[in-house]
């Protein structure tokens, strides 16, 4: 399982970071947010491109568990 | 998800109508919203630049952030951050504006002037594709402005509050304080208080809710096939072109001309047009987001967007005091001279945050 920290980066960059991990077709991600709309948009790409995804909300944080 | 795409698509229907109608209650033409216009406006009230035709506070502005800040905390995304490359989003900012100020308008105008029949647009709407596309490279190349971190909860509403502070000065008046007079110019037309400082405050929610961004809609449409803040875009087009048809038709005085020469707070020369928005295209990349985004961020405790507001409104002042804003008669020798500085300015700040040694 690959690890992303995208905490403190907002949008697009979080998204680009998933986009290029997924290139190497992992069966899971987890993927660190700290703003919503980070959370939303990685949700959202990750979806459509075929993984399901559980939110963890950690103090400030959020941790993506991308899986196919 | 087809959920969120009705969303923005109502709330774009919801904003053109709003932009339209501020028009309507005594707004420039074609400038129901302009962010660039209304932060350029506050700048000459406060005395940052002399320019007598565009001085005035605008309730716009203010209701934006605060709207954005109520629903924040409401929701609880109120989250203070900073810290990421301040000093570089203050210049990208002061850029942005002095390209904005060079086609007359923010990327929101630009659609309002496309949905008021104005030609010259087009221009704009090409060049500002084409930053956004500039910018696409470098961030696909891995261009970034490093982290924020979490700040005091203070820190993150000092700038909701000094919209409060705005809001007094432009109630109480004192004589400090510039408005343009009757006839000046832009600045001395506008809604009443209330009626802007509401419209700005429902936008200000709407755009919090649906992450709108102009900016956003073309690059996250070539990033990833991500449709959803494109179609707010379209939505806020479609809107304000029909309710200027429709108050064309109801009050007798057209909303909607179609054509190049003579139109409202605009000039005919393309080249410089699609110029101007290059630069605001490829500035707001960089900064993550168009300067309606950067205001409703601020709302929501964002002090990286507080400070390149900050900017945007420094750079309006530049933009009047040193001769470079546009005007109906086009662009100024010092304007060519400035937009041309800060592609470069810009194109180097892409470049050095895109091919930099690995040092965080």
């Amino acid at each position: 399982m690959k690890t992303i920290d995208a905490r403190g980066l907002s949008c697009p960059e979080p998204v680009i970071m998933m986009k290029n991990a997924m290139a190497s077709r992992e069966a899971a991600y987890e993927v660190l947010v700290d703003n919503v709309t980070a959370r939303e948009n990685v949700t959202r790409f990750a979806m459509h491109q075929g993984y399901k995804v559980q939110v963890k909300e950690q103090g400030d944080d959020y941790i993506l568990q991308v899986t196919k | 998800m087809k959920n969120e795409k009705m969303t923005i698509a109502a709330a774009g229907v919801l904003i053109g109508l709003i932009a339209a109608m501020l028009v309507f209650f005594g707004n420039p033409v074609n400038m129901g919203f302009c962010i660039a216009c209304f932060l350029r406006d506050t700048s000459g009230a406060l005395g940052l630049h002399s320019a007598a035709a565009v001085q005035y506070i605008r309730p716009e502005i203010i209701g934006l952030v605060l709207g954005a800040c109520a629903v924040s905390l409401a929701t609880k995304e109120f989250r203070p951050r900073g810290g990421s490359a301040p000093v570089t989003r203050f210049i990208l900012g002061v850029f942005v504006m002095i390209g904005c100020l060079m086609f007359l308008g923010c990327p929101f105008r630009m659609i309002l002037r496309l949905a008021g029949g104005d030609g010259n647009a087009i221009f704009g709407f090409i060049g500002f594709a084409a930053g956004i596309l500039a910018g696409v490279v470098f961030l696909k190349k891995g261009y970034t402005l490093k982290r924020s971190y979490k700040m005091p909860v203070l820190e993150g509403e000092i700038f909701p509050v000094l919209q409060l502070a705005f809001l007094i000065l432009l109630i109480a008046a004192p004589a400090f304080i510039h408005f343009s007079e009757a006839g000046a110019g832009p600045g001395a037309l506008h809604a009443p208080v209330v009626i802007s400082l509401i419209a700005g405050m429902i936008v200000g929610a709407l755009a919090q809710r649906t992450r709108l961004c102009m900016v956003g809609g073309i690059r996250d449409a070539v990033l990833f096939r991500e449709w959803k803040l494109l179609l707010g875009f379209l939505a806020i087009l479609v809107s304000a072109f029909l309710v200027n048809l429709i108050l064309g038709a109801a009050t007798g005085t057209a909303f909607f001309n179609p054509g190049f020469a003579g139109q409202p707070v605009a000039h005919t020369d393309g080249l410089w047009n699609a110029l101007g928005m290059f630069l605001a295209g490829f500035g707001c990349v960089l900064l993550g987001g168009c300067p309606l985004r950067q205001l409703v961020l601020a709302g929501e405790g964002n002090t990286d967007s507080a400070v390149t507001v900050l900017g945007l409104m420094v750079g309006a002042a530049f933009a009047h005091n040193f001769g470079l804003a546009a005007s109906a008669d086009g662009p100024t020798a010092n304007g060519k001279i400035a937009v041309i500085i800060g592609i470069a300015v810009v194109a180097v700040i892409a470049a050095a945050n895109t091919f930099r040694k690995a040092d965080a």
